[in-house]
């Protein structure tokens, strides 16, 4: 294990390539380019012995993918908000196939209006797509949750997502840990597929399925994750076995003893606000943090178990469901249905927003108050949006279309009779 | 053409086999023992041009690979005929992804078995004219313009047939479909567009891209066996008529095919890193109306009043293709 | 299996499942094989099984090519110089550029058994005998096949040779005398007892002397007819069987000078032909008919006009006046009739032959119970049996086509009607297929090839003697002639329908053994029948 002082996606690049990867299909698009560039180089210097190949969008790198891994080839690809997107089709297929493709998305948020900073809005729209989606607090974690995301995708035969922030953790330089060849070959077997394309044993890959085997194939898919939810954390603790630290897992608690309020986060926000509830608690203040890594499979029950003793819990979240509220906070809700503990959501961060550590801190302070609302946007400016809104009342056409025209133009009726 | 063609023999180069020819000169289909790549009990329609032409070049592609073959299949009318749960008709390893990105899915394949050492098993994708030359077009010309070692076969019925026979962008001109009915001041497709795929192929200067008809069985695995022993993209344009979507006999599949290539519409030659190297000359020719009058997809120009200008321009369009390819053998008018 | 359920449920599928799915159910209409009767077969005289017999010389198969032929004949390399290969005009090929010669090929095949010695065994004997009487073409083939079924056979000759019209009527040129000596030859050695110099007088008493069960009759007819023409001197007039007959015997013939032949026959032709080269100074046929109607054929009037025969159509001899013929013109009229026009001219010369037709003499056997003798022709039921019971008759003197090919096929016949005789059956005609027609052809499968002409001696060799006329087609190009047979209406194997067909529903059965239809999986879509070259397989509604 060597100590290296590198920035996020180079540790990525580093921990993929340790997972010796057969097939990397890259398609720039920020900011998850540094991970593919950097694999990329060690190919091109022989460091690396993988098929690297150049595509000409998303789409096509997630299909390359597709018939890499059907091959039995291990597959990495990386990709980020619009990528993911334009790859929808063909994320849904792979997990759909039971292709074990492990993809890193670097966190951004999507357009219109176009935006390259992070956010959770990418990941969250493939959340229903079958992949296990795995959510990296740290550079250190993402680097060893890939590691982990291969051993867990070969296993149950499912592709898995590692969800870093884009820019907060791709390009940030720290000092990251990187395990020895050794170490990952001996947690990591090689890949060894469940079904294979193979002249020896010819199959047919991807049938037709009507209504008499499609409600089996989905709970089947569903019964998978469930599988998954046992295995997380078993690798988990395989992988602190081998490696000597504690990465990955369905969800990390932080000072929950008796805490009343505790608030849900994932990804790079939650050093953030642990450094607050540090400060708080040593205010007296006892509010816990909980950490989610795993949001596909959702660990329910283990959420439950966690927010026990909780009175209040918030959910912090960097994306969310426009029309509804938060994405991650519906899903907290209903890991607590039965319980009645009250869930509150704020929105944060998007579109790179600096989610800052005074603002958690007012945040938290009306929640003990008991001012903070169901649905929160932190640190929005009400006066512009307010500004706004009222203006659209303004110019809204409603009522007969000849009458609005005639309001457009200035004519009011009763001024033309 | 480049195969060799068989002299002093009752019927040439022209039926599937010849009892008189030694077994190894015989074509694929005429053995015994061929592979069935597409076996029975598929759903194709009666008469299926792309059932046919499908067999045909996967066949031809595991003579020439020694079984060693892999297919990626696009959506379509071949994929969901072929591959009903619980029933599959492929003797191959196939796998079917989606309508748009067989090319790339193929490209992944050829990665995945150079990465495992396994470059002897030769990669095939292949799918309908609308999965090549509208949705997946992106794939395709990705694939093309990497050299990635995959045979690409498009088997062209002229239309989105799978769902209800719509227009594609390798639909003719005037032609009826349920998108482009024959009303309103230009009847059917209307003329100057459509993407001629074997050409734009051409233009990336990749290794190999040839054109057959599932009229010309010999042509039609001489070019598979040829492209399948190039490394490589390779493409082949297969011509398959398809009884539903142009209203045609279920028994005229093989004879419009033939009648397309002698008529012009369809010119028939390979080309090699962006050059034309062979071109099938026409044998008879004929016109182009007796190519189109089987097909009802054309009857509304053969109504009462025929649209003589209609045709006309049809068979400019025919004659354009027996100039530019040279399609008449030196002499012939 | 632990292997099956490790796949992925529904979405990954095992090979050859499909098969579970009988699409048969789906078809309207089954394709059904058949053979149809290919036109050269139904046009032959002889009954030959051409189609099958080139179908094996195609894949050099002869002897077994010439054992097809002579199923139905015995004389193949006879054929193959003077049948008039009717065949070859019914040709289905003769539509895409030229009919097969299969009269090449009959006589190159003819030739393979005469070079290599093939024989055919006579059949295991059966105790009856049969007497036949001529051993012309009609005679030796009935003779043959009768000896083949096993019967034995005695032929009366009683002329010095045998082989009749064959021998006596066609000349030397056409027809050289060892292919014809041989092919009796083997027929000699199958046990038939051939008697020359032997002329029956009396049918029913040789009958009972030799104790022979039943009797054919093919003396043909012997006797040139001559009419009678007005004359003024002492031209001589000569009849054509004579003529020809001499000719062949070696005697002296006075065929010189201006000779002039009456008459468009085939007969007329060869007289025109010998006359050449017997070296004639001039020779002229005239014929009443004009050409298209003249009953000879083609090729023998081209290759006359090219050794230096003229013709002169649509004439009749008025009157001889010592050297000079008086001709009037005449005019075609309504189908054969042809009409005076007053109108005169005349020519000169040294001899005229009368080719104008042939008589028989029947006394032998006109005293037989029930014989009916009409219009000069022995009269026979369609089982070619006389009015006398267990005599029948065949060949030129009973009403038919009148040529060698002919009279050999109803040797043929009629061995086949007297050996039910014996066997105290009557036999049942067979029903014909339906003819191959073009029309059920597909025929852009056949390559474009020209027919191999035999190699023709120039015109200026052969005139000045008797050698034969017309050459042989060496062994590679009467395969290619064989293999230009499109085999109408009778698979020939070339796996169309086992390729084209889009369900694989055609089970090829190996070579030989053809095709057949895998009924769970075809859908009826009807492209093989479409794209069988030579339309040997046909649609049939489903019934339901």
């Amino acid at each position: 294990m060597t100590l290296k002082q590198i920035e996020g996606s180079h540790g990525v690049a580093e921990a993929v390539a340790l997972c010796r990867p057969e097939v990397i299909c890259a398609y720039p698009i920020s900011p998850q380019t540094h991970i593919v560039e950097n694999l990329g180089e060690m190919v091109k210097a022989g460091e690396l012995k993988a098929e690297y190949l150049n595509v000409e969008s998303e789409f096509a790198a997630m299909s390359v993918a597709i018939g890499s891994s059907a091959v039995g080839a291990r597959t990495y690809t990386a990709t980020a908000s619009q990528g993911l997107l334009y790859m929808a089709e063909a994320v849904y297929n792979a997990s759909g196939l039971g292709l074990p493709i492990v993809m890193t998305i670097a966190n951004r948020a999507i357009g219109a209006p176009i935006n390259i900073w992070n956010d959770h809005s990418d990941s969250m729209s493939m959340r229903d797509s079958g992949w296990i989606q795995l959510f990296a607090e740290t550079n250190q974690e993402a680097m060893d949750l890939h590691i982990q995301a291969f051993k867990l995708a070969e296993e149950l035969s499912l592709p898995v997502m590692v969800c870093m922030d884009g820019f907060i953790l791709t390009h940030a330089y720290e000092r990251l840990d990187v395990p020895t060849q050794e170490q990952v070959d001996a947690f990591l077997p090689p890949f060894e597929p469940r079904q294979e394309l193979n002249p020896a044993h010819p199959l047919s890959i991807g049938a037709m399925v009507g209504p008499e085997a499609y409600t089996e194939v989905r709970y089947l898919a569903h019964a998978k994750q469930m599988q998954a939810l046992e295995r997380i954390p078993e690798i988990a603790a395989d992988f602190k076995l081998g490696f000597g630290r504690d990465a990955g897992g369905l969800i990390r608690p932080y000072r929950l003893e008796g805490a009343e309020i505790v608030i849900i986060a994932l990804g790079s926000v939650l050093g953030t606000i642990k450094d607050v509830i540090d400060e708080l608690h040593e205010a007296g203040q006892k509010i816990g943090v909980l950490g989610i890594i795993s949001y596909r499979p959702f660990p329910l029950e283990a959420i439950c178990e966690a927010l026990k003793d909780a009175k209040k819990v918030i959910v912090l979240e960097k994306c969310f469901a426009v029309g509804i509220g938060g994405i991650v906070a519906t899903n907290v809700r209903m890991a607590l249905a039965s319980t009645g503990q009250e869930v509150l959501t704020v929105v944060a961060g998007l579109g790179g927003r600096a989610i800052t550590m005074s603002s958690l801190h007012a945040m938290l302070q009306e929640a003990v108050a008991g001012r903070l609302g169901k649905l929160t946007f932190m640190d929005l400016q009400q006066g512009v949006v307010d500004r706004v809104l009222e203006h659209e009342r303004n110019v809204r056409r409603s009522g007969p279309i000849a009458e609005s025209v005639l309001r457009d133009i200035g004519a009011v009726a009763s001024k033309i009779s | 053409m480049p195969n060799q063609p068989i002299k002093f023999y009752q019927t040439g180069t022209f039926t599937i086999g010849n009892r008189l020819l030694d077994e190894n000169n015989r074509s694929v289909q005429a053995t015994a023992a061929r592979y069935n790549s597409l076996n029975s009990g598929h759903r194709a329609c009666q008469g299926c041009g792309e059932a046919l032409g499908a067999r045909y070049a996967i066949d031809a592609a595991m003579a020439a690979a020694d079984r060693q073959l892999i297919a990626a299949n696009a959506t379509g009318c071949l994929e969901v005929f072929s591959t009903p749960y619980p029933e599959t008709s492929w003797q191959i390893p196939w796998i079917h992804s989606l309508f748009g990105n067989a090319p790339a899915v193929a490209t992944g394949i050829a990665a995945g078995l150079r990465s495992k050492g396994r470059g002897n098993v030769r990669v095939v994708a292949q799918g309908g004219d609308g999965s090549t030359t509208d949705i997946g077009f992106g794939c395709l010309s990705g694939m093309f313009e990497r050299n990635d070692d995959v045979l690409y076969i498009c088997y062209d019925n002229e239309g989105y047939m799978n769902t209800g026979v719509q227009r594609s962008s390798a639909t003719p001109p005037a032609v009826r479909t349920a998108t482009t009915m024959p009303l309103g001041a230009e009847p059917g497709n209307v003329f100057g567009q459509g993407k001629y795929l074997p050409a734009i192929a051409m233009a990336h200067r990749i290794p190999y891209v040839a054109t057959a008809t599932v009229a010309d069985l010999h042509d039609l695995e001489y070019k598979v066996k040829k492209a399948i022993n190039i490394r490589g993209a390779k493409y082949i344009h297969i011509f398959v008529p398809c009884p539903l979507g142009w209203g045609s006999a279920s028994n005229d599949t093989i004879n419009l095919a033939y009648m397309v290539k002698e008529c012009g519409l369809f010119p028939v030659f390979e080309a090699e890193h962006g050059k034309v190297t062979g071109v099938s000359k026409i044998r008879k020719p004929i016109p182009v109306e007796e190519y189109m009058k089987p097909q009802r997809r054309y009857a509304h120009l053969f109504g009462k009043n025929p649209a003589t200008e209609t045709i006309a321009k049809i068979q400019a369009l025919a004659n354009e293709n027996i100039q530019t390819y040279g399609l008449l053998e030196q002499g012939a008018k | 299996m632990a292997v099956v359920m490790n796949k992925p449920y529904a979405i990954t599928l095992d090979v050859g499942s499909s098969l579970a799915n009988k699409t048969g159910s789906w078809r309207t209409a089954r394709p059904v094989y058949l053979d149809r009767l290919p036109p050269c077969n139904n046009q032959c005289p002889a009954g030959e099984n051409i189609q099958s017999w080139l179908n094996l010389a195609e894949e050099h198969k002869y002897e077994a090519a010439w054992r097809k032929i002579m199923e139905e004949n015995p004389f193949p390399s006879v054929m193959g110089r003077v049948c008039y290969h009717t065949c070859e005009g019914a040709c289905n090929r003769g539509q895409i550029d030229l009919p097969v010669g299969i009269n090449s090929v009959e006589r190159f095949l003819g030739d393979q058994a005469l070079k290599h010695g093939w024989k055919i065994n006579p059949g295991k004997p059966t105790g009856k005998k049969v007497m036949v009487l001529g051993a012309g073409p009609g005679g030796l083939s009935a003779a043959y096949h009768l000896a083949r079924m096993g019967h034995t056979v005695t032929v009366f000759e009683a002329s010095p040779k045998t082989g009749g019209m064959m021998r006596y009527g066609i000349p030397k040129y056409r027809m050289p005398r060892e292919k014809l000596n041989a092919e009796i030859n083997q027929i000699k050695e199958m046990g038939v007892d051939i008697r020359v110099n032997s002329r029956v007088d009396d049918v029913a008493l040789t009958m009972k002397e030799g104790g022979f069960d039943a009797c054919f009759l093919a003396v043909g007819l012997q006797n040139g007819r001559m009419i009678n023409i007005p004359q003024q001197g002492s031209l001589p007039i000569l009849d054509a069987v004579t003529v020809l007959r001499s000719v062949e015997l070696e005697e002296s013939v006075a065929l010189s000078g201006r000779v002039v032949i009456y008459g468009g026959g085939n007969t007329a032709i060869d007289v025109a032909r010998s006359a050449i080269r017997l070296g004639a100074l001039s020779v002229t046929v005239i014929v009443l008919e004009d050409r298209a109607q003249m009953p000879a054929h083609p090729a023998e009037i081209n290759e006359g006009l090219e050794e230096g025969m003229a013709l002169i159509n649509l004439r009749q001899i008025k009157q001889i006046e010592g050297n000079t013929l008086t001709l009037e013109i005449m005019v075609a009229g309504h189908g054969r009739d042809f009409l005076h026009t007053g109108q005169f001219e005349t020519i000169e010369a040294d001899v005229v032959v009368q080719a104008l037709g042939q008589t028989g003499a029947f006394t032998p056997f006109a005293n037989l119970p029930g014989i009916i003798i009409q219009d000069g022709a022995v009269q026979v039921g369609t089982d070619l049996m006389t009015g006398a019971l267990g005599v029948y008759a065949g060949g030129d003197m009973i009403p038919s086509q009148r040529n060698v090919t002919a009279a050999i096929g109803l040797g043929k016949k009629a061995a086949r009607n007297i050996d039910a005789f014996l066997r105290g059956e009557k036999l049942q005609p067979k029903v014909k297929a339906e003819i191959a027609d073009i029309s059920r052809m597909n025929t852009r499968y056949y390559s474009d090839a020209p027919r191999t002409m035999r190699p023709v001696l120039d015109a200026v060799r052969r005139s000045t003697g008797f050698a034969e006329v017309v050459g042989n087609l060496d062994e590679e190009n009467a395969v290619f002639e064989a293999r230009r047979c499109m085999s109408c209406g009778n698979c020939f194997e070339c796996d169309n329908c086992y390729g084209v067909c889009p369900d694989n529903s055609v089970i090829k059965l190996g070579p030989g053994n053809r095709f057949k239809f895998n009924y769970d999986y075809c859908k009826g879509c009807g492209i093989c029948a479409a794209e069988c070259p030579c339309g040997a397989i046909k649609m049939e509604i489903e019934q339901i």
